[in-house]
Parts: structure tokens; sequence; C-alpha cells
């Protein structure tokens, strides 16, 4: 418990510090992690703690994104206006996609929210009058009190400390501790008197709704969004950062999030072949630590502690 | 007859394909009545058992539990009112621990289901039944470890405390006892036996031993249909049982 605490307390020093320590370029680095943990941290409540893989997990993020960059670009509507109704999107979205793909479990569940996902995609592609098909959407400006990258980088920080401490209640309450069931055995949950696909519909919605708010920052971040945003390979690249980290924890994903992001930083200025450097990364995580890198820490350390 | 039976079944039929795995099933069951349920493999024991907790919905017939009519609930639905089973192949939360197997059990019991809040720490009505399971089932050395560490003879053991941390009213065993040691079986028999009087209980035995010391009435099913119903003395003189299934004895 102490050590937690100082945990905390060393990495809120360590995130509020950085603006005045570091190069923009690396404020704006942390930020984009900030917002991808974010992303991850709400992937994994559905892969990690209830048990539900996903791989459409983008189209939240994106309809989110396109839903702010139509309101603000084209509509030309106040961020007031645009942002609530990003995420708001996302969980009408998360309703929508949980209707449809709560029938299927395993790859089959994969496949499915797939589909959907490319179905979004498709969709942003496509019509190009409202998202600008292949081009996107450029012109978005930031609300003018975040114009700055340090205060942006705050606003950022305050809002996925914030959701780090409601998933952390989440996972904490029985409703945590049933998806945590639901994930080990439905039909023992069912056994027990527990609706299981209530849960996993709220599941969904409230992992749909923290992956809109991650696409909500994400466009802010980027000024621009594209079909990429929706793209299967972004869906595929967060279910990575959560297997990388370490599946069925928060911080573990939070630090896939940072690992990836920042070798992609770093190789993407080498090399053209990020994506060649990602599939290597992910076959020898599932090769060498297949419970990710906080499994790896945990074995290799706390092992030891407690015999 | 003004009591409603605990559970009565009604010409209960199920099919998967053309494959009957029920045929024209009726079994009644007064409150507080042990009901021992024998029969080969393939007899459709487990068929009959998953159609009274609602896994498998019947294709035809009548189920009801204390007078009410639950044919078409869904197994939770059945759950809340006052159901409780175990599975035949150990279904416990194996990541979990013991603890926070029995809290969920509670959890179930109690209807403490979307709480999104405060920590599950903070519900002492949970923990307090959590706790006095642990301490009544001698299970309060083993309360933080993880279930897939346990032997498999305290996971039996736990998959019965699971169905009774909401006190059922009528409690069905799917074969308790299968792959102990005689120890265990011991054990989980006396554990058994040692129920509330006032717990209608249900049960799929294949030991033989251990149906006769606890069955206060048995059920012989074969090819989907109960064959025989009556007393110890009664089950083993029946020629067509000892047939079938009690074969050399």
């Amino acid at each position: 418990m102490a050590r937690t605490l100082l945990f905390i307390a060393l990495a809120a020093v360590v995130f509020v510090a950085l603006p005045f320590v570091v190069p923009s370029y690396y404020v704006s680095l942390t930020t984009k992690i900030l917002i991808f943990a974010l992303f991850a941290m709400s992937l994994d409540l559905l892969i990690g703690y209830t048990g539900l893989a996903s791989l459409g997990h983008a189209a939240f993020f994106g309809i989110s994104a396109y839903t702010i960059g139509i309101l603000s670009v084209k509509l030309r509507m106040s961020e007031w206006v645009a942002f609530p109704a990003g995420l708001a999107m996302a969980i009408v979205l998360g309703m929508v996609f949980a209707l449809l793909a709560l029938r299927a479990r395993g790859s089959y569940l994969l496949m499915i929210t797939l589909a959907l996902a490319q179905v979004v995609w498709g969709v942003a592609f496509g019509w190009r009058t409202m998202t600008g098909g292949d081009d996107g959407l450029p012109g978005l400006r930031r609300p003018a009190f975040v114009s700055d990258e340090t205060s942006f980088y705050f606003l950022v920080l305050a809002l996925v400390a914030a959701s780090t401490v409601v998933l952390v209640a989440l996972i904490r309450s029985p409703f945590g501790l049933a998806l945590q069931g639901i994930r080990e055995s439905e039909s023992r949950m069912q056994a027990l008197g527990f609706n299981v696909w209530r849960h996993q519909f709220a599941a969904f919605v409230i992992a749909a709704a923290f992956a809109g708010l991650a696409g909500a920052l994400y466009v802010y971040y980027n000024r621009f969004v594209s079909p990429d945003f929706l793209h299967v390979v972004r869906s595929a690249e967060v279910l990575i950062m959560v297997i990388i980290g370490g599946v069925g924890t928060l911080l573990g994903p939070a630090i896939g999030a940072a690992a990836i992001i920042l070798l992609e930083d770093i190789i993407s200025s080498q090399t053209q072949h990020w994506l060649l450097a990602l599939g290597i990364i992910y076959v020898a995580t599932t090769l060498f630590a297949p419970r990710g890198l906080i499994g790896l820490y945990r074995e290799r350390f706390m092992a030891r502690r407690k015999p | 007859m003004t009591a409603p039976k605990a559970l009565d079944v009604q010409n209960v039929a199920k099919n998967f394909g053309g494959v009957r795995a029920l045929t024209d099933v009726t079994l009644a069951m007064a409150p507080g009545e042990r009901l021992v349920l024998l029969g080969p493999n393939g007899a459709g024991k487990t068929t009959l058992f998953h159609s009274i907790s609602g896994n498998i919905i019947a294709s035809a017939g009548r189920i009801s539990l204390f007078g009410q009519d639950i044919t078409q609930l869904a197994p939770d639905a059945r759950a809340r009112l006052g159901l409780a089973r175990t599975f035949q192949i150990t279904n416990l939360f194996r990541q979990l621990t013991v603890f926070q197997n029995l809290q969920l059990a509670v959890c179930g019991a109690q209807q403490v289901t979307f709480k999104f809040i405060r920590p599950m720490t903070q519900y002492v009505g949970v923990r307090e039944r959590a706790e006095a399971l642990l301490t009544e089932w001698n299970l309060t050395d083993v309360a933080d470890t993880i279930v897939q560490n346990l032997s498999y003879g305290e996971q039996r053991q736990i998959e019965v405390v699971m169905a009774l941390a909401g006190d059922p009213k009528i409690l069905l065993l799917d074969e308790p006892t299968s792959g102990l040691s005689p120890a265990e079986t011991h054990r989980v028999a006396a554990m058994v036996r040692a129920l509330p009087r006032d717990m209608t209980i249900l049960m799929i035995e294949h030991d033989m031993d251990v149906a006769f010391e606890i069955a206060d009435r048995i059920a012989v099913m074969h090819q989907g249909r109960i064959i025989a119903e009556g007393d110890e003395a009664a089950i083993r003189g029946n020629k067509q049982v000892s047939d079938i299934y009690l074969g050399v004895e």
C-alpha cells in the first residue's frame, strides 16, 4: 500500500515537472503516450478483465475523432458541443457493437468486431463530402485555452489521470470483480444469479466511452482526422500495446503504449519499416514474455520477495 | 396437497437434432426431500439437470419451482429464485482467490450487482458472509490461494460451497464426488449429509454407497426416461434396474 502511494506520488511529480524540464518535442510525445495509454486501458477492460477479445476498438476511437472533426471543421461548431458529441457517438456505437457482437465468443468475436469496425472505416473512406474520404479532414484547431503544447499536455494529463482513477475504482468495485468472474466462467456466473449479458454489455459501452475519450483527445492532438484513425491496423496496434504491456492489469497496457510509441518514434526516424519492427516485437513478446512486460517484471522480481 | 412441490418436472422432453435425450420425464420433489438420480452414462441425467437449471431449455413439458413456472427462464433468473447448482466438471473462477470466488457467490446470492463505485471491500455484508463460509468449511488457510493452485479435492469441495453461499432452497449437485479418492468422497458425502434438512437436494451420483447414504428416494434413468423410483430396497429389488445398471450385484 505504502509502495503504491509512493509510486503514484513519484509518477505525479515526474508528469507535472516534465514540461518544464524537457524540450517541447518530448512533451508532445508524452501527450501521445498518455492518450494511447488511455486507449489501451479501455481495451484491456474488455480483453483483460471481461475476457472479450475485440479487434474493432479503433472504431470507437475513430468515430469520436470524426464526430469532432466534422462538427468543428464542416459545421463550425464549438468544442463544447463537438467534444461531448464525440463521446456520445462512441457510446452509441459501443451499444450497437455490443448488441450485434455479444452473441459470439473468442475468435468469432474478434471477426465480428473486426467486420463492424471495417464498416465504420468504409463509411469514413467513402463518404467524401462529409469525411473528406482518403484525404481526411484537415484544419481542426485546438480549443483556445489549450492552444500551446504545455497547456494541452496538462489537459490530457488531467483527463487521463481522472479516467485512470475511474477505471481503478471500477475494477475494485463489485462490478469489476463480476467482470473477472465472467472472464473465468460465464456459466458459473449465471448459476450464481448474475445476468452475464448485461455485465458484458456495460463493459463494452464503458470501454467504448474511454476509447472515445482517447480518440477525442487524439484528434485535437493531431489537428487532423483520416480513415487511419479507424483502420484495423490501429485496432491491432492497440491490441498489441495491451498484450506487450500485460493483459489483465491497468498499468500494463499503459506501459505497453509507452513502449510502442517510443519505439515507433525511434525506429521510424531510422527506417520506413516500422510495421515490420512492430511484428518482430510482437512475436518476441509472445515467445519470451507471454504475460507482457508487467508479467515479466512480476516473475523476475516479485517471485523472489514472496516465496 | 396444499404446499407446492419444491420441484415439479412434468412430461419434459429434449431433442438434440434427431437424438432424443429426454423422453416424457416426470419427477416431483417435496420440500426438504433428497433425491438421487442414478443411471448409466448417456442416460440423460445431466440433460435433465441442465433443463432444471436453465442451461438447456426443454423442448416440451413444464418445470416449476415452488409452484412457479420456470420452463423458459434463463439460468440466472432461476438462481435468483433460490436454485443453486454445482457442475460435473469443476467450474470455478480459476485465476481468482478462494475468497474472491466466495465473494462472487455471495454477491450473486445477495444481488450485489451493478455496483460501480465503492470498492468490494466496503460491502460488509458480502465480506461477513464470505468469511463465515470460509470458517464453516475450514477454508480460512487457503482464503488467499489462487483456486487453480488448489488440489482437485479442495476444488471439488469449493464447488459445493459456492452453491451454498446463498442458502438455496433447492440444490442441484452434479456428481460432486466424481474423480475423488475414497477418503475425499467420504468427506464430501458427509458434507452433503450435514446440510440443513429443509434444503431440497437433487443429486446425480455414480457411487452407489454415497447415493444410498444420502438419498431419501432414488430415481433411475435409462435412455432418456425414468425407469424406476423408490427407496433403497425398491431400487435394489428392481429387476430392470439390476439388469441395466447394477449389473453383477
